[in-house]
């Protein structure tokens, strides 16, 4: 039988605040265990929480982003479960009442562009990390870091509009951008700054009921995301061919071996007990404070993307490449606000910069050479100052020295030479120097000019204006 | 009279006036502890050598005059459920037994800077479970007024300490009645100030949304002056409430002249002692002549109190103990290797069967399919109880009842029927549910005598008028002044 | 509503409470005793009525996102009863 795929992704968003949710530690990552924690997030006796008003904004800005309704009155909840990663033994989250509702978010598909809705964003707080034992000593136990504890998290919650594992990594890589582009988070999956659950069910193609679902864990990376739920299709889709049914579980991917198992060992407590969190009042988002989010929203990559092809006239695909982060976005802007040269300023971006960066394995955020020394480079090749040739040297020089353009050409002798007077007694005596080769070009041999412009650049070090230089040797050979 | 007799006004001025040293008075304090406390088991630990250092500390700022407030050299004991910085703190359970807090609860604070002396920490019962004191896992406290008594409950530790003048004053807190029962109890004053009047940082939690911390003195005059160095805005509590603090000794001597006193029907039922309701009676005959008007007014979802009240408070709990897990602090038992072995078996030998019961009685009321019936249920009825004291509130300005339906009951009588114990709070615990001020002071003698308490009730925020209602009666009668023979 | 030895035992689970045998009937005895006497809430008509969560009604205020002194690791494990590897040691998670 075939089967459509029926995907609601489940994204956690690490908000890049520098303190944690309700107290004031440091969420920086990779710290040695238990170096950023205080009685607050080791949930010791006594303690109450107090909310991060930078995580707030963050959360509204999200929601903004993804054109959800944002209600102005949310409430805190707690979610009881035991776990040694869970210090207070529950989780301050948001359940009857999230900070934002009824989104939705576009995606490119093979298809075109498709909308996923967004059913809730609520905020709560991560949980710490579990180490286990290595070694005959340590093997029946694990150890618990608590520095992740507490530190502010957004859980993004689609509707159940995703119909394949390629339609769930365009969401979310999608969705990266945007809270990247916000500011929000930094995206790092390798850190599990951003990861996803995905709800998978498969149902007969024409059936309106929704099947079964598969509760699949902890996934973080776009790879695991499509391997993950490929998988999960056709293990779906075998069950049911066989005749078998599809139970309701949580199973985590097993990156390594590409498959999901089962983990009954998290279906025993579903209940939990949730009740609003008596420590934290109702969350009632002030009118300024939304009025200054929404004042202060970024421009979103798919907008910025279609500005920068109607402002500058790029084509798509460089509009694409040069908003992939809000960085190179602003460089590339930078760039294009001193030359006026859209297109140029674009080649340059995409070709040598971004060479350069990925051979230091380096980002735009701390590229050496600022986008006014490029611009002035970009400037005198356009302005015909120095041909492309030299200008190729000239931007190593300038990316590794901290010089201008302008000093590097200076101090290498490298100004073009564009006096048509002056080529001209070059070129005569090249010619001169050649009157084979000169002969075969007057009877036709056109190809030959190409071999009078290279001694001519021999003989000038690659000085001589290119453009000149060809329109001078026609006249001259013609002689 | 003898320097552990004295209440804090008197003791302030002592000191003040050179008669007696920090130092000395914290010695007589020490010295009486050491005497009765084998008896009245008060104290879970006594900090003679951080008594003695904040005693030195305050002669120090005493001699040089500068920083003295009322409270300044002056010896109190807080209820062993707030957080103390170096000095154990077990709330009343073998859980917590060698927990040593790396931080102070901010009413430690409050009170180290006002340069009161910090005598101990008070026995209770365990988690403030309790309405005798008999649920504490370092043996019960005793009634100072008669041992075959209990002090009442949970600060139990805390009233008795005051009645036994085992300290001038102490600090406790109230759920459901837990200062002013005991303070009935032990004939002294206890006040549960408004929701949200004092930080509740540090103290560790029973029902987040009913705690409350208050003082337990020998006069009403020492309770408004531990209210002014106790209540103020948290920044560490969000459910601490932002306005102003009045100076509560200020008002306090202006009388009840044309003051209306609500006097609610349904707290008159059968069932309440004869004793109890004589003496609450009269109580409001004495505030009649002092200038009061007498109104009778209505609190129709009184019956139901107890019933919202341990739904909410043991859901809260049932959450607000998950952290005693055996993992970052308190006891450990690890009988297999197994996680879930490690924490059943942990939290059934750490809490007391009191704890165990309303841990489990809450679970089961948050638990799914009965979320709507118990917890839901409840917390709308308490909604209905709140707007009860809103419209009394129109009619009234303080509300006089009696704080408990019967003088201190004999140790174990209860023990053994929960319901019963827990309707000894049937008077008190509606104050919680609807965040209030009350307090209780001694407004006679049982036949036994044993203390009888009368319960002024205010509006929310307004502690000035229910003190100086309270202040009023106590001026005009002499039962303050009454002391157990110990 | 009336609660059975399995309820007990299903909540003693969620509670991670340990119970032996005795406890069961104990504890539902007790409980059981406890519901009836709350079930009188059932009488009131509560229909409409917001419930109460909190005994404040204003908004929950924020702090700024400023760093505060974090615990030195001594200090946050000084309490535990086993550690490790500057971790809170606990009996191996199987997953």
């Amino acid at each position: 039988m075939s089967y459509e795929t029926v995907i609601g992704l489940e994204i956690h968003v690490q908000l890049a605040t520098e303190t944690k949710l309700f107290c004031g530690c440091s969420t920086e990552f990779g710290a040695e265990p238990n170096t950023q924690v205080c009685p607050v997030c080791l949930g010791m006796p006594g303690v109450l929480p107090v909310l991060n008003r930078r995580a707030v904004e963050f959360a509204l800005r999200t929601a903004t982003a993804l054109d959800c309704t944002i209600n102005t009155r949310s409430v805190f909840s707690r979610k009881n479960y035991f776990y040694p990663d869970l210090p207070k033994g529950y989780q301050i989250s948001q359940f009857t009442e999230p900070v934002a509702e009824h989104g939705h978010l576009d995606i490119e598909t093979s298809e075109g562009t498709k909308r996923i809705g967004i059913t809730r964003i609520h905020m709560e707080e991560d949980a710490g990390k579990l180490l286990h034992g290595e070694g005959a000593e340590e093997d029946s136990y694990s150890f618990a870091d608590l520095n992740r504890a507490c530190v502010p998290l957004i859980e993004i919650v689609s509707e159940p509009d995703i119909r394949s594992a390629e339609e769930a990594v365009a969401y979310m890589k999608a969705m990266r951008d945007i809270v990247v582009y916000t500011g929000v988070c930094d995206g790092n999956m390798e850190h599990g700054s951003f990861r996803c659950d995905a709800n998978v069910s498969i149902r007969p193609v024409g059936r309106e009921k929704f099947g079964t679902r598969a509760e699949l864990k902890n996934i973080n990376s776009f790879k695991f995301v499509k391997d993950a739920i490929e998988y999960e299709e056709q293990r779906q889709a075998d069950l049911l061919d066989e005749g078998g049914t599809v139970v309701q579980e949580t199973r985590l991917f097993d990156s390594a071996k590409g498959i999901t198992v089962s983990m009954r060992s998290k279906e025993e407590a579903h209940d939990y007990r949730y009740f609003d969190e008596p420590d934290l009042l109702p969350l009632v988002v002030p009118g300024a404070m939304l009025e200054e989010v929404k004042a202060t929203m970024p421009e979103l990559p798919r907008a910025k993307r279609d500005r920068f092809v109607s402002e500058y006239s790029i084509p798509e695909y460089d509009a694409g490449v040069l908003t992939a982060t809000r960085a190179l976005a602003d460089y590339y802007e930078a760039v294009v606000k001193e030359t006026k040269e859209p297109k140029a300023s674009s080649n340059w971006v995409m070709g040598e910069v971004l060479r350069v960066l990925k051979e230091e394995n380096r980002d735009i955020t701390d590229c050496p050479l600022e986008p006014k020394r490029l611009a002035e480079l970009v400037t005198m090749v356009k302005g015909g100052k120095i041909n492309s040739n030299m200008a190729k040297e000239v931007f190593e020089e300038i990316y590794k020295s901290g010089k201008t353009a302008a000093e590097v050409v200076e101090a290498k002798g490298m100004t073009q030479i564009s006096d048509e007077g002056e080529l001209v007694s070059q070129i005569d005596s090249i010619i001169a120097a050649n009157p084979d080769e000169a002969e075969r070009f007057r009877g036709g041999e056109v190809k030959l000019q190409g071999f009078f412009v290279g001694q001519i650049m021999k003989a000038t070090r690659g000085q001589a204006n290119p453009q000149i230089v060809n329109k001078l040797l026609k006249e001259r050979l013609k002689g | 009279m003898s320097i552990t007799n004295e209440s804090i006004h008197g003791l302030s001025h002592r000191l003040a006036n050179k008669e007696v040293t920090s130092v000395e008075a914290t010695g007589q304090f020490l010295e009486r502890i050491k005497a009765v406390d084998e008896t009245v088991n008060a104290y879970i630990t006594v900090a003679d050598d951080h008594a003695i250092a904040q005693a030195q500390e305050a002669d120090r700022r005493l001699s040089s005059g500068t920083n003295i407030t009322p409270l300044t050299g002056v010896p109190v004991s807080v209820k062993d459920i707030f957080c103390t910085k170096e000095i154990r703190t077990t709330c009343g359970s073998k859980m917590l037994e060698n927990f040593i807090p790396p931080y102070d609860a901010t009413l430690i604070t409050k009170l180290k800077a006002a340069g009161a002396v910090i005598l101990g920490k008070n026995n209770m019962d365990e988690f403030a479970m309790g309405s005798s004191t008999e649920n504490s896992a370092y043996s019960p406290t005793l009634n100072p007024w008669s041992t075959a008594h209990v002090p009442g409950g949970s600060s139990g530790g805390s009233a008795a300490s005051v009645a036994a003048d085992e300290c001038a004053a102490s600090i406790g807190t109230d759920t459901g009645g837990s200062i002013r029962q005991p303070a009935s109890c032990c004939g002294v004053v206890g006040l549960k100030p408004t929701y949200g009047r004092v930080s509740r940082f540090g103290m560790i939690a029973f029902a987040s949304s009913l705690d409350q911390a208050g003082p337990l003195t020998k006069d009403v005059e020492d309770a408004a002056i531990l209210l002014n160095v106790m209540a103020g805005h948290d920044p560490a509590d969000s459910t601490s409430i932002d306005a102003p603090v009045p100076d509560y000794t200020a008002s306090l001597k202006e009388g009840v002249k044309g003051l209306k006193i609500g006097i609610p029907k349904e707290y008159f039922i059968e069932g309440i002692d004869p004793e109890v309701d004589v003496a609450v009676k009269s109580a409001i005959e004495v505030l009649k002549e002092a200038g009061a008007e007498i109104v009778e007014v209505s609190l129709p979802h009184t019956a139901y109190a107890v019933s919202v009240y341990y739904l909410v408070a043991t859901a809260e709990a049932s959450s607000n103990l998950a952290r005693y897990d055996g993992v970052k602090y308190g006891m450990r038992l690890d009988p297999t290797g197994n996680l879930t072995d490690m924490y059943r078996a942990t939290r059934e030998a750490g809490f007391g069967a009191e704890v165990k019961r309303r841990i489990m009685l809450g679970t089961y009321s948050l638990s799914a399919g009965y979320y709507d019936a118990y917890y839901k249920k409840a917390s709308q009825v308490r909604t209905l109880i709140s707007n009860d004291f809103n419209a009394a509130f129109t009619k009234c300005d303080v509300i006089v009842t009696p704080t408990a339906p019967s003088p201190a009951f004999k140790v174990g009588e209860r023990t053994e029927d929960p319901l019963t114990m827990y309707l000894s709070d049937i008077f008190t615990i509606s104050c919680n549910l609807a965040g209030i001020p009350g307090i209780s002071l001694p407004c006679g003698l049982s036949k036994e005598g044993l203390p009888i308490g009368l319960q002024i009730l205010g509006r929310s925020l307004d502690e000035e008028t229910v003190l100086r209602a309270a202040y009023a009666y106590e001026t005009a009668t002499e039962w303050h002044k009454a002391r157990p023979k110990l | 509503m009336s609660i059975t030895g399995k309820d007990v035992e299903y909540v003693a689970g969620l509670a991670r409470l340990a119970l032996k045998d005795d406890e069961v009937d104990t504890y539902t005895a007790q409980l059981q005793r406890i519901l009836s006497y709350v079930e009188k809430l059932s009488e009131l008509n509560t229909e409409g009525v917001i419930p109460t969560a909190y005994s404040v009604s204003t908004s929950t205020p924020m702090r700024e996102d400023i760093r505060a002194v974090s615990l030195e690791r001594d200090e946050a494990l000084k309490n535990a009863p086993s550690t490790a590897r500057g971790c809170f040691k606990v009996p191996r998670i199987i997953e």
